[in-house]
């Protein structure tokens, strides 16, 4: 896939384009820089990585319009960055200070955000499923337009409460998108071994949801998926879903000896398939930004980061008092 | 500028590890992202990414060095261009070391059984010293050889050699029909499990931990535990449920819970929980053998954990006997699973103050060995439970009730509970810390019931 794409056939502007860039390299700077302070102990527990997956984000969020939710996994920081968080509280949560958006009670794996409808940050693999279908069901109760993004992976996609939730989002005519993240493995277990069937977005035909494989390392076509799909649910469709062909470039968590695949598959795909990469060609090929512009760029995102990373560092834990705070409302 | 690579943590309860392999040499370029060298742990071998482009100016730790903490500094990146100087990379290690370090585990020093030789074993048999993984990992390859309808399914315990690596080699000794990896679909494969011991077979569930099993828990109470009761004694279910269970360290309220009580409270249903690797490993092939669904429950932290076994060819521990891990005379202290480790050592520090502490291990809490429990708080008088979970509805409750019921006129001090804290598990340092039972919380219990 290095066969270099120009912008012609799309209509996606070049403002568009350095929007995906830099949104795609915060996720991209900002977690390896989770990598790093995790590394040196400052953020405890599991964590787990979005290196590889930016497009995926990037590319719907740029669907999306006031009111919409969103709600994901464990893997869940560059969602929270993409729908407009503010890397210092994600941060903070993750070395588990006062400043953190949970206030250091949640973690990497559960973050949250009322005001910009991001409702976490799930553990248990599946559950988000049915949740975000509840996201839906109450837009859909209040009669407006919104749509909930209820994003899973391909081990999740095996879970029984997803087709229950299937079942009843299309019976219903909940707006919600299934936003499949294929990364090709569940902790170590590669699709091929958890499943035969051939797609995951090809279930939905069985309960009359429509669905479509994405590129989902190109950001335009993700975009462009994500037009439709949000098309389809704000007109009263009822569900669709987007299978987003993906990969993560690290291990599933920062302790997955990564055995199950191998160093040059990783690679190819880094050096074939990378969404930044891509954008970058594209900007620079076209003449659409100079290597002054994207430089600047670089380094705008990297004071970005850094200002979090010490933020995080420097926010105090939370009181003591707070411990038995919140149990209840 | 120079940047120190210092050793990473690459999980939450690694505090050393072993710099395998060094991929790069002094004066090589590296870009964000690439490997640089491969580390070990007890647990597995990973690879190490860069995280900042650059030149490698300086090797600080040689391949192969064992031992080597976390943030210790193995290498300095010098941007391109820059020569390696020793000087001001010495402030940025400063800085870093002065960073919290997010270490929980205990040390994985052998455990001194404190009283005469457990009458579990003769007094004479040979011992070796393993962890509570190899014990729980030699107990399914014994009971897996001598029984062909024993096999373990759970996600990750083939291919990946398990999440926590108890697994570890069985896929290549047994094979995938018996080492069955599954997807992610506990309801599913716990369903299918209970089936499958209805169909004559003994199979043992892992659950990658106990949290996930809430995800099956309907086929565990009303699949499993009940029907052998519904059908008149006709439907009895050989099935193991197993993993690791309670607080790990740092992985917030939805990854960090105990549910020894919640299961304890089934009839139809044995339940373990062990602290030792001799306990680990005699309990879990009596569960195998056993014709009752067992839910076994294990540890993270106590995974590590070295012990005495006993080298014996078919060495089991029965359920519904208490160990008595140390015998005293002023009060007694009732636990189980890692609670023995708070427990043990408030014993060790109580003795400073004059207390003589009897030390008892559950072991299994369903059955409980009430007898023992009851014979020891009618000598001591005192008692004081020590458990993980959460106060309301704990073990400890249960016993305290028991002991009122059935020692009342021996009890010279009510039964303390010394439990959790009554708060989802917190991700903060210092409020999972507050939230975690602990020794102090023990020597304090103690005290209270002896009125010191
Ligand atoms: C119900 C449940 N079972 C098991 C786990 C342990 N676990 C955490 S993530 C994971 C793999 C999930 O893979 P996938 O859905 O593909 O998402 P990805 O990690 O690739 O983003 C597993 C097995 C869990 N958290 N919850
Ligand atoms: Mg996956």
């Amino acid at each position: 896939m290095a066969t270099k794409k120009t912008l012609e056939k799309s209509n996606i502007s070049k403002n568009d384009l350095l929007q995906y860039y830099r949104e795609m390299l915060l996720i991209r700077r900002f977690e390896e820089k989770a990598g790093q302070l995790y590394g040196m102990g400052l953020i405890g527990g599991f964590c787990h990585l979005y290196i590889g997956q930016e497009a995926v984000v990037v590319g719907l969020e740029a669907c999306t319009k006031e009111g919409d939710k969103r709600i994901t996994s464990y893997r869940d920081h560059g969602h929270m960055l993409a729908c407009g968080m503010d890397p210092k509280g994600v941060m903070a949560e993750l070395t588990g200070r006062a400043g953190g958006y949970s206030r250091g009670k949640g973690g990497s794996m559960h973050m949250f955000s009322r005001e910009k409808h991001f409702y976490g940050g799930h553990g248990i693999v599946g559950a988000q499923v049915p949740l975000g279908a509840g996201l839906a069901f109450s837009d859909w109760y209040k009669g407006n337009d919104n749509v909930s993004f209820t994003y899973f992976g391909d081990g999740a996609a095996n879970q029984g409460q997803v087709y229950e939730t299937y079942n009843m989002a299309e019976l219903w005519n909940l707006p919600v998108i299934f936003v499949i993240e294929n990364n090709g493995y569940a902790m170590g277990t590669s699709i091929k071994r958890s499943t035969k069937s051939v797609t995951f977005f090809g279930r939905g035909a069985a309960y009359g949801i429509p669905g479509e494989q994405v590129d989902g390392m190109d950001v335009m076509a993700v975009k462009a998926a994500g037009e439709k799909a949000v098309a389809h649910c704000r007109a009263g469709k009822g569900p669709y879903i987007l299978e987003m062909m993906t990969y993560r470039y690290r291990g599933h968590s920062m302790s997955d000896p990564a055995k199950y695949r191998t160093r040059e598959e990783v690679e190819k795909i880094k050096s074939e398939k990378d969404c930044i990469e891509h954008v970058r060609d594209l900007l620079t090929q076209g003449g659409l930004a100079s290597d002054e512009e994207l430089k600047a760029i670089d380094k705008s995102i990297k004071e970005i980061v850094n200002e979090a990373a010490e933020f995080a560092k420097d926010s105090p834990e939370p009181d003591l008092s707070e411990l038995f705070t919140d149990i209840y409302v | 500028m120079a940047t120190e690579v210092l050793m990473p943590a690459l999980s939450p309860t690694m505090e050393e590890g072993t710099l395998a392999k060094c991929l790069v040499k002094e004066g090589d370029k590296v870009k964000s992202g690439q490997i640089i060298a491969e580390i070990e742990t007890d647990k597995a071998t990973m690879e190490f990414e860069a995280t900042d482009e650059g030149t490698v100016g300086k090797l600080l730790v040689a391949e192969g060095t064992a031992g080597v903490k976390v943030n210790t500094p193995i290498a300095v990146i010098v941007d391109d261009g820059e020569a390696y100087s020793a000087a001001p990379a010495a402030a940025v290690v400063a800085a870093v070391l002065a960073a919290p370090v997010a270490a929980v585990s205990a040390p994985a020093a052998a455990v001194a059984i404190v009283s005469r030789a457990s009458a579990d074993w003769p007094a004479d048999a040979p011992m070796k010293t393993m962890t509570v993984r190899e014990a729980l990992r030699e107990a399914m390859a014994e009971e897996m050889r001598a029984n062909p309808n024993v096999f373990l399914m759970g996600e990750e315990v083939g291919e990946y050699q398990g999440a926590y690596k108890i697994s570890q080699g069985l896929l290549d000794e047994f094979g995938p029909k018996r080492i069955i990896d599954t997807p992610i679909t506990e309801m599913g494969f716990t369903g299918i499990a209970v089936g499958a011991a209805w169909g004559g077979l003994n199979p043992i569930v892992e659950f990658m931990t106990f949290n996930f099993s809430l995800q099956a828990i309907d086929h565990i109470l009303n699949s499993a535990a009940k029907t052998n009761y519904m059908s008149g004694g006709q439907l009895g279910c050989s099935i193991v449920f197993r993993g690791t269970n309670g607080a790990a360290a740092r992985v917030g309220a939805q990854h960090s819970q105990d549910f020894a009580a919640w299961y304890a409270a089934i009839p139809g249903l044995k339940v373990a929980m062990p602290y030792s690797a001799a306990d680990a490993k005699g309990l879990l092939k009596s569960a195998i053998r056993d014709g009752n669904p067992v839910i076994f429950l294990e540890n993270e932290i106590l995974y590590g954990q070295s012990f005495e076994v006993p080298d014996l060819p078919d060495f089991t521990i029965p359920f519904g006997k208490a160990r008595i891990w140390r015998e005293g005379s002023d009060v007694t202290i009732v636990s189980f699973g890692i609670g023995m480790k708070y427990a043990l050592e408030a014993a060790d520090l109580l003795t400073k103050d004059g207390i003589s502490a009897e030390v008892i291990d559950l072991r299994t809490l369903r059955p409980i060995d009430y007898d023992t429990v009851l014979a020891s708080v009618m000598k001591t008088n005192r008692c004081v439970t020590v458990e993980e979970g959460f106060p309301v509805g704990s073990i400890g409750d249960h016993l305290a009730s028991t002991i009122m019921q059935r020692a009342f006129d021996h009890l010279d001090a009510p039964v303390v509970t010394c439990t959790g804290k009554d708060v989802p598990m917190p991700y903060a340092a210092n409020l999972e810390k507050l939230a975690l039972l602990t020794t102090a919380d023990v020597v304090a219990a103690v005290k209270s019931v002896c009125y010191r």
